[in-house]
């Protein structure tokens, strides 16, 4: 299924984003060089531009996610957009309205692009059987996080200068994780070599036919990569037997000053957010000039604006 | 009561020839069957299967009759070519007693165009803690042979031993949902590279495999008849080998999606190919296969389970499992090309009604016999349509899809449910 592809006539990408496999490398690379000049813009202290003006983005929120919300949020009211936040809390949806009757009801009121962040893998790929407008998945289950995985990717290419080529570690709780999911695709579309890394419970099954290394063994990947990872680890994975305890977890899979030691000099830390500081990242490592925990916040805007301006066939 | 002349039907494959039922029976087969004023029913080209008979079928009368009830599941079934179906017990309320045994028991009577045979539950409410009673649905109007907790697995080992014991007493079985529920927590598909990719919880076929072997070591100790239902997994199959060579009395049953599908289905998130077990790989549809050819799985059963469109219009996640089954299944069989018609009447229809202890169903049209037969097309094709469907339910996994083989009539105790490819009522 291709559903951000590039249109012939304008150059540009159309349709939805629901997984990170919907970009090829050119319309990756698009996102972000657009990422990038939607940023200087900014820079130069234009705050909002005209693009989006009489087009109506709404946010779809079945899950409480505050950043993400208020970073697609941003991105639309930059571009001019009129934003409806539609979430769980305060809405039909909370009457228990199903998916698709909340879909009608958005297509009815005429939506350019719903931005849907829901607990249950694939609902976006289901809300796009049911609406026009675009569909840009801001997270579903435990499947995909596409937007994140570009803001990640426009991070490391910003401090490093490239992707190709780059050897990025991603470590945790991979079985759980759509933030790996939508980065392991995305970094391999773009050349980029990834190893998950974790305990063998929290590394899916299947997992051998990804574009991707593995490894159980974190301080033995960690001398060769440009790039680490963490990702969120939740404590109620122990309760489940993922692992045995988060002191366990920490001493094994944590990134902390020893292991940041053994990173190549310039090696970059991100973490997705939110953080459990001192479990799979200490809080001297979180904050330390590696880190890009804060530009990947900032980055988030810069690249949600570029996938609804270029879903949306905006002009500049 | 109408007597019939079927004339130039192939019964089972064989030569054409006429069939005459009467008061229920057939009764004479040749090419002088003849009777002043029968009805004559051109069956030229035409095959004759003894009645099928489906050990597994949802047909939610009492609970859910928004979805199914015993009288629209009679007519799919009866489209279907089937003269017998063993209704599950999992109904709101469940079929746990006497009661409500004998309630669809009456319901099925009361349609008139299947012989609906109930399911009695194991355990009190499905809920896998103590004992229904099992004697009391055994000697109840509706004679209740076969017990299973379907939907949900008899996962305590205490509690499915003495279950397969304590039905020796009136030759029942014990039919189990194979599923070992700690391995399932929250499962939504069959556990491999595409669960993984999707990230949908997996279901493993080492929940499935477990139980069953587990099972079949528990019948062979105590001596007790256990069935297999919706066998989904190539390990399955080979467990169930292994444990017929030891003289296991165990019998196995598989679906018709799991002999077709594979979870390739699921990459879009539509849940009409939601289904417990779940689909599984190339791998385990052509074990599946091989294994209803060779015996080893002795039965071809459609676990037709109907569901309202909003329990399937939804998250995949949020959806009930389950498939439509009834009035696929016999060209879904077909489809494969692994069963002659011998294989079809063996799988669909004697050995299924052997298992569930009917003995009016299963036979060969034969002077003499009950007459619950079908007349099945084996050059008709036919696209499958949903909203066609006589099922109140829509979730066919096959819509669109041109399928081989069509039932044109179907007699239940010599009167037709179905003529002319139409339900008679
Ligand atoms: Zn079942």
């Amino acid at each position: 299924m291709t559903n951000l592809e590039q249109s012939p006539d304008r150059g540009g990408i159309t349709g939805h984003l629901l997984s990170a496999a919907d970009l090829d490398a050119a319309a990756a690379t698009q996102v972000l060089d657009t990422a990038a000049e939607l940023a200087a813009l900014s820079d130069r202290s234009v705050k909002k531009l005209p693009t989006l003006r009489g087009r109506t983005v709404v946010n779809l929120f079945y899950e409480d996610s505050t950043r993400t919300r208020i970073s697609f949020e941003a991105a639309a009211k930059r571009l001019s957009a009129d934003v409806i936040n539609f979430s769980v809390k305060g809405s039909s949806v909370s009457k228990g309205e199903s998916l698709k009757d909340t879909a009608l009801t958005l297509q009815a009121m005429g939506a350019d692009a719903v931005v849907i962040r829901h607990a249950a893998s694939g609902a976006p790929h289901r809300l796009a059987r049911w609406v026009d407008g675009s569909v840009v998945n801001a997270g579903d289950g435990t499947h995909e996080h596409p937007t994140q995985a570009l803001l990640d990717a426009y991070t490391m290419r910003s401090r490093l200068g490239r992707l190709s080529g780059l050897t990025v570690a991603i470590v945790g709780d991979v079985l759980h994780s759509r933030v790996a999911r939508s980065n392991a695709l995305l970094l391999n579309t773009l050349g980029a070599d990834v190893t998950l890394v974790g305990p063998p419970t929290l590394l899916p099954v299947g997992v051998d036919s990804w574009p991707v290394k593995t490894s159980y063994d974190l301080d033995a990947v960690l001398p060769t990569v440009d790039v680490v990872m963490a990702l969120r680890v939740q404590r109620e994975r122990m309760e489940d037997s993922f692992f045995p305890s988060a002191r366990e977890y920490a001493r094994r899979y944590g990134l902390d000053a020893a292991r940041l030691r053994k990173l190549p000099e310039h090696a970059i830390v991100m973490h997705p957010g939110p953080m459990n500081r001192g479990m799979e990242i200490a809080p001297d490592v979180a904050d330390s000039p590696r880190s890009t925990i804060v530009e990947q916040v900032a980055n988030g805007v810069s690249v949600r604006m570029a996938v609804l301006y270029l879903l949306l066939g905006g002009q500049v | 009561m109408t007597t019939y002349l079927i004339k130039g039907a192939s019964i089972v494959g064989a030569e054409p020839t006429d069939l005459l039922i009467r008061d229920g029976v057939v009764a004479a087969v040749g090419r002088d069957a003849a009777a002043p004023g029968a009805e004559v029913i051109d069956a030229d080209g035409l095959i004759a299967l003894p009645g099928l008979v489906d050990l597994h079928t949802h047909l939610r009368e009492p609970g859910r009759e928004d979805a199914e009830t015993v009288m629209s599941g009679s007519r799919a079934a009866a489209l279907g070519g089937y003269t017998a179906v063993c209704a599950m017990a999992n109904t709101d309320p469940v079929a746990d007693t006497a009661g409500v045994v004998e309630q669809v028991w009456r319901l099925g009577q009361a349609a008139g165009l299947v012989d609906v045979r109930p399911v009695g539950a194991v355990t009190v409410g499905l809920a896998g803690e103590r004992l229904a009673e099992l004697g009391a649905m055994a000697t109840s109007a509706a004679a209740v042979r076969i017990f299973s907790d379907d939907g949900h697995c008899v996962s305590d080992p205490r509690l499915m031993r003495r279950a397969l014991e304590y039905v020796k007493a009136f030759d029942g079985v014990i039919a189990q949902h194979a599923e070992e529920p700690r391995l399932t927590v929250g499962a939504q598909l069959h556990e491999g590279e595409l669960s993984g990719r999707l990230g949908l919880a997996g279901w493993p076929a080492v929940a499935e495999e477990a139980i069953i072997a587990r099972d079949a070591l528990l019948a062979g100790h105590v001596g007790s008849r256990l069935h297999i239902c919706h066998v989904s997994t190539a390990g399955s199959v080979e467990i169930i080998r292994g444990a017929k060579r030891a003289g296991i009395r165990i019998t196995a049953e598989v679906t018709p999606h799991h002999l077709l599908l594979t979870d390739a289905r699921a990459e879009s998130y539509d849940p009409v190919f939601k289904v417990n077990p779940p689909l599984r790989t190339d791998t385990d549809v052509a074990a599946l296969r091989a294994g209803l050819a060779e015996g080893v799985i002795d039965a071809v059963a459609t676990d037709h389970a109907p569901h309202a469109v909003e329990d399937k219009e939804c998250e995949w996640q949020y959806a009930r499992p389950g498939m439509l089954g009834l009035e696929t299944a016999l060209s879904i069989v077909m489809s494969t090309k692994s069963l002659s018609w011998d294989g079809i009447a063996e799988r669909m229809s004697r050995v299924p009604a052997r298992i569930a202890g009917l003995d009016g169903h299963g036979r060969d049209p034969a002077p003499g016999v009950p007459a619950n037969l079908t007349l099945v097309d084996p050059a008709a094709t036919w696209v499958v349509e949903p909203a066609e469907l006589a099922s109140l339910s829509r979730n066919t996994p096959y819509a669109g899809m041109e399928l081989p083989g069509r039932v044109m009539a179907t007699f239940l105790a010599g009167r037709p449910t179905v003529l002319d490819g139409k339900a008679t009522k």
